[in-house]
């Protein structure tokens, strides 16, 4: 399958995308991402007001088979949660950059996301691998 | 490097994403692993199990050297059946789980698991008395064909009448042109066969297969479909549920073990336990809360570790977080309660019935 990456996301090395929307970013896995893992069944997600450390953990993803951990893309607080991944966890596999967002983050730091890859970088990173 | 089944190349073809299986280079799926469960519960999957060891047992007094090896009994079954035995050690602990052939009773055919099919060899090698096994897994590709639909699609391909194969029962016949084993078993608690080949064969009845079952909505089906299908039917993996750590009755196998038998390793280690009683069981159970048991997670009870997960899955059929585990035996009763620790949060289990997989 031929990941097509959004152009309008910020992506990590460890294939989270950011969705930057001024002081708050959306985030969630990426089309890549959910194809390595496989069927998505279980999300642990963080708790609403958690802080939230760029290069840590803030969550993990299970698949049938395996269990893996979510890094997150910036600092900041977790101010929504996407509930509906507990009834309908698949929804990261078949709409990762849309219905099966993750979490969503008020950055402490609005610059922070300027690290990020962009479409290009994240690409040129998927062919690398 | 990681050694390879005859068809490795076919896997790579269908664009199965491969790896690494105790040393072998295997498909742990082709396109979905809970499609492929779907496909196994609802119509056919085949599945490349060609990194499975044989050994025979072959002259006269096979039947009686075996017989001292297992837990189970080929005096009680017949020519043409085969038998789910406990290969223990004299802790009556696992060296290895397998399936015995009986082709007659000078003629002695045994399955063995990748993991351990050196360790097996060698353990028969040292403890055979009278019939010396020769290692026969070089000489066999495996194929299994599981699945309501999967009776039909081999009757397709052969003149033998599968009908009169029952489960457990195997006979010699030709599918698809290639000379087989056609063996009634599984590890997927779906009917179907596990047909045994000459490694030349392999690719020609693997493609037969996937070609003449189109019609049945065949799919070829990896490991991680393997492993999903057996957890619902609670069937132990070596190396997960059961183990040489973990007798053969606390794992709950005590129908596969003849303890009225004259003799076999193993049986004095467990004619004591029973004696003694059984302090801890392997049980199936439920989570209840958020959450899916792992292979390693704590047991605990009442905020004490009291035992250990040994497999779990979010069951593709069941679609609940299910998990096999070991247990003080207090807490094997059906409706028993406990917690699994999962990265720290305990969360509530129940023990249920099982298989946890019924065929609606």
């Amino acid at each position: 399958m031929a990941d097509t990456i959004p152009g309008d996301l910020k992506y990590t090395k460890e294939h989270e995308w950011a969705r930057v929307q001024g002081k708050v970013v959306v985030v969630g896995v990426t089309a890549h991402a959910q194809e390595a893992l496989g069927d998505v069944v279980y999300v642990e997600l963080p708790k609403l007001g958690a802080t939230i450390t760029e290069g840590k953990q803030f969550g993990v993803i299970e698949s049938t088979k395996a269990v893996s951990e979510l890094y997150s893309p910036v600092t900041g607080t977790v101010v929504k949660v996407n509930d509906a991944l507990a009834d309908n966890p698949s929804t990261v596999n078949t709409d990762p950059y849309g219905a099966g967002w993750i979490v969503e983050v008020e950055l402490s730091d609005p610059k922070q996301v300027d690290a990020l890859m962009d479409a290009t970088a994240y690409g040129n990173l998927l062919k690398s691998a | 490097m990681a050694r390879r089944t005859p068809l490795n190349e076919a896997h790579r073809k269908l664009g199965a994403r491969m790896v690494d299986f105790v040393g072998w280079d295997m498909p742990v799926q082709y396109s979905s692993v809970i499609g492929e469960h779907e496909a196994v519960r609802t119509a056919v999957g085949l599945f490349d199990v060609s990194h499975m060891g044989e050994v025979e047992f072959s002259g006269p007094g096979a039947l009686e050297t075996v017989n001292a090896l297992i837990s189970n009994d080929l005096a009680r079954i017949s020519d043409g059946q085969a038998v789910y035995a406990g290969l223990l050690d004299e802790k009556g602990t696992f060296v290895d789980d397998i399936v015995v052939y009986r082709f007659s009773p000078e003629s002695i055919f045994i399955c063995v698991n990748s993991s351990n099919r050196e360790k097996d060899f060698a353990w028969m090698k040292e403890h055979a008395k009278g019939v010396k096994p020769v290692d026969r897994g070089d000489d066999f590709a495996q194929i299994a064909v599981q699945g309501p639909k999967a009776a039909g699609l081999v009757q397709r391909l052969t003149k033998t009448d599968t009908s009169k194969i029952g489960t457990y029962r195997f006979a010699e016949g030709e599918v698809a042109g290639v000379k087989s084993v056609i063996s009634r078993t599984g590890y997927t608690g779906e009917d179907g066969f596990e047909l045994y080949c000459a490694p030349d064969d392999a690719v020609k009845l693997w493609d037969a297969l996937l070609t003449e079952g189109q019609q049945d909505g065949v799919k070829p089906c990896g490991l991680g479909a393997r492993d999903s299908l057996r957890t619902e039917m609670k069937y132990a993996l070596y190396g997960n549920d059961i183990d040489d750590k973990h007798t053969a009755l606390e794992a709950g196998l005590g129908w596969i073990v003849k303890l009225d038998k004259a003799t076999f390793i193993g049986k004095d280690a467990l004619v004591a336990q029973k004696a003694a009683g059984v302090k801890r069981k392997l049980v199936g159970f439920e989570v209840t809360g958020s959450g899916i048991p792992r292979h390693g997670y704590a047991i605990h009870k009442d905020g004490k570790p009291v035992g250990e997960v040994t497999s779990g899955t979010m069951g593709p059929s069941v679609k609940k977080a299910i998990g096999i585990g070991y247990v003080p035996t207090e807490l094997s009763a059906e409706g028993s309660t406990f917690d699994v620790d999962i990265r720290g949060r305990a969360v509530p289990a129940v023990v249920v019935k099982t298989p946890f997989y019924k065929k609606p």
